[in-house]
């Protein structure tokens, strides 16, 4: 297996103990941990070189300025946009979707367009649409799944038809693993005359992305799942479909003037950042990004690969296990869902938790999909880069203790 | 080890086996409960008459924790009064850490006070399960507040 363990080193929190037992963190799409050079630059930055961007003439606002447009330029860089106005620093994956529903979709969708969708969406890949729907009279449609927990490009034909304007879709589900059907979707978005959005929250940190190969107009992530802070992300699209866009919050530092009743907005990427930007945040990101080319985007991939193929032949072992999600790591990402006999997955977190085991419990706010699945909850670990295959033996131990403790013959 | 503490036999039996499982035709006092961080149901039926509680039905879903207090309390109340039950209800909450002050138990006779509901107890230590072990009583308390007009 490609061994990725000497970068343990570079993540503190790696090193406590929980319960008395060393901490196995496998939550990683819920958030990753930070290496120290994250956590040094967003410090460097507060030491050094503190200052609101873009309206100092002093040495210091130009050095924030200068960090805080570095940090775009690293992030444009890594997914291969065309420049770096293509990338909208944002909130995060939400604040981004967010921004595409209100600023594009409340202008452009009349009654009985459609948006479509498919049904192992993050809600925050449905509620914002439900909201800008609710207000245009636009309807959602979905994409189904096929019984191996894969987007069905079969049915794309009977969904994605003239109506639709907007088919927005996830990249990697955080539930399943399962990556999104980016060519089909992007191609039959373009063949009817939509626009592409594409939830990359859990793509972009875990695979290489190349957004000018994809195609799509739309691309939402957020730094914190990618090593970097909260309170970060990116939007990127296409110049074109960011002109056409308007504004979804107003405020300082997006317009190029303000008169009384009305305003024109500043150029791109700043027409979409009203207000003072999360500038350490943006560092740290920029930070991140930097680890993550320094690794190399397909060794993060492989070793991910390496360690969910290792991660589902374990848990294969388990009697009464159940995974949600492909098989194929080819196919899929290092989010493993899974229940485990009559145990509710909240029971499972709270055993895995004494053996000083991190999974995630619940619906993964992705409620229409629980549905699909016809349960009301699973347990999920997922991996990073840091994660070594020793974890994956902790969690199988613990899964074995649970089985032990709820008498599960 | 404290894992066997708070998955004791009885919680588990609880859990597979639900108690007054169901729903009432025609409810005197109603309540639906759920813990949205953690996705605990529960629907609770109440039978009213002179001021008891004479029959109780409950349907949910979520953890055994959660469903094994549901049933645990669907067996504990029926035929007492809303004023027992409202005094049932603040122990429970103390034996559970939710309220300050000593439960009442019998150390002497584990069992003896609350019954299977003192299998509970493993729960305070575990602070995040907590409201799992609570819901069901919350629940109980909202639907007989509409009749007990005292205050839960």
């Amino acid at each position: 297996m490609l061994d990725l363990s000497h970068l343990r080193a570079d993540f503190p929190i790696l090193d406590r103990q929980v319960h008395g037992k060393p901490l196995v963190y496998l939550d990683s799409a819920a958030t990753t941990q930070k290496p120290v050079q994250v956590l040094d630059a967003m410090d460097d930055y507060y030491r050094h070189h503190n200052a609101n961007v873009h309206r100092g003439a002093y040495t210091m606002a130009e050095e924030a300025t200068e960090l805080y447009e570095g940090a775009r330029r690293r992030v444009a860089r890594f997914i291969n946009a065309a420049a770096p106005e293509e990338v909208v620093f944002t909130r995060g994956t939400t604040s981004a979707i967010n921004a595409v529903a209100y600023g594009w979709g409340l202008h452009h969708l009349q009654p009985g367009d459609r948006i479509a969708l498919t049904t192992m969406e993050h809600h925050a890949n449905i509620v914002p649409w439900q909201l800008v729907a609710r207000v245009t009279g636009a309807e959602l449609t979905y994409l189904p799944l096929t019984a191996d927990f894969r987007v069905d490009v079969g049915a794309i034909g009977d969904v994605i038809d003239s109506r639709v304007k907007i088919v927005a879709f996830s990249g990697m589900s955080n539930v399943l693993g399962t990556i999104g059907p980016l060519a089909e979707a992007v191609a039959a978005a373009r063949a009817v005359g939509a626009i592409s959005v594409i939830d990359a929250a859990q793509l972009v940190p875990h695979h290489p992305t190349d957004v000018r190969a994809i195609g799509a107009d739309f691309l939402a992530f957020s730094a914190h799942k990618m090593l970097g802070p909260t309170g970060v992300g990116a939007l990127w699209g296409r110049r074109d479909r960011f002109e056409e866009m308007e504004p979804a919050e107003g405020g300082g530092e997006m317009i190029r003037d303000v008169q009384l009743h009305s305003s024109t907005w500043a150029d791109l990427p700043h027409k979409f950042e009203a207000g003072t930007p999360p500038i350490a945040e943006a560092v740290g990101f920029g930070a991140a990004v930097d680890y993550l080319e320094a690794v190399g985007m397909d060794r993060v991939r492989d070793h991910e690969r390496e360690i969910t193929r290792y991660a589902l032949d374990r848990l294969a072992e388990i009697p009464d296990l159940t995974v949600y999600g492909p098989d194929d790591t080819a196919q899929r990402g290092g989010a493993v869902s899974f229940t485990l006999a009559d145990i509710h997955p909240h029971d499972l977190a709270t055993i895995l938790d004494q053996s000083g085991v991190a999974v995630r419990a619940g619906h993964h706010c992705a409620k229409p999909l629980m549905r699909v699945l016809d349960v009301p909850a699973t347990a999920r670990a997922s991996f990073y880069l840091y994660n070594v295959p020793g974890e994956v033996d902790v969690l199988v131990a613990a899964l074995h203790e649970a089985r032990r403790l709820f008498g599960v013959a | 080890m404290s894992l066997d503490e708070l998955y004791r036999q009885v919680i588990l039996d609880h859990y597979r086996n639900p108690r007054r499982s169901g729903s009432l035709a025609a409810p005197d006092a109603h309540a639906d409960g759920n813990n949205p961080l953690c996705g605990d149901e529960i629907a609770l039926d109440l039978a009213l008459r002179d001021g008891r509680v004479i029959d109780v039905a409950i349907t949910g879903r979520g953890c055994s924790i959660s469903q094994a207090s549901a049933s645990m309390m669907a067996d504990r109340i029926v035929g007492k009064t809303l004023a027992e039950i409202d005094a049932l209800t603040h122990q429970v909450k103390r034996l559970l850490d939710i309220e300050e002050g000593d439960p009442g138990l019998d150390p002497e006779r584990p069992g003896a006070v609350l019954g299977d509901i003192e299998s509970l107890a493993g729960v305070r230590r575990f602070p995040v399960r907590v409201k799992c072990a609570d819901l069901a009583w919350t629940t109980l308390a909202e639907a007989l507040a509409p009749h007990s007009g005292t205050p839960t």
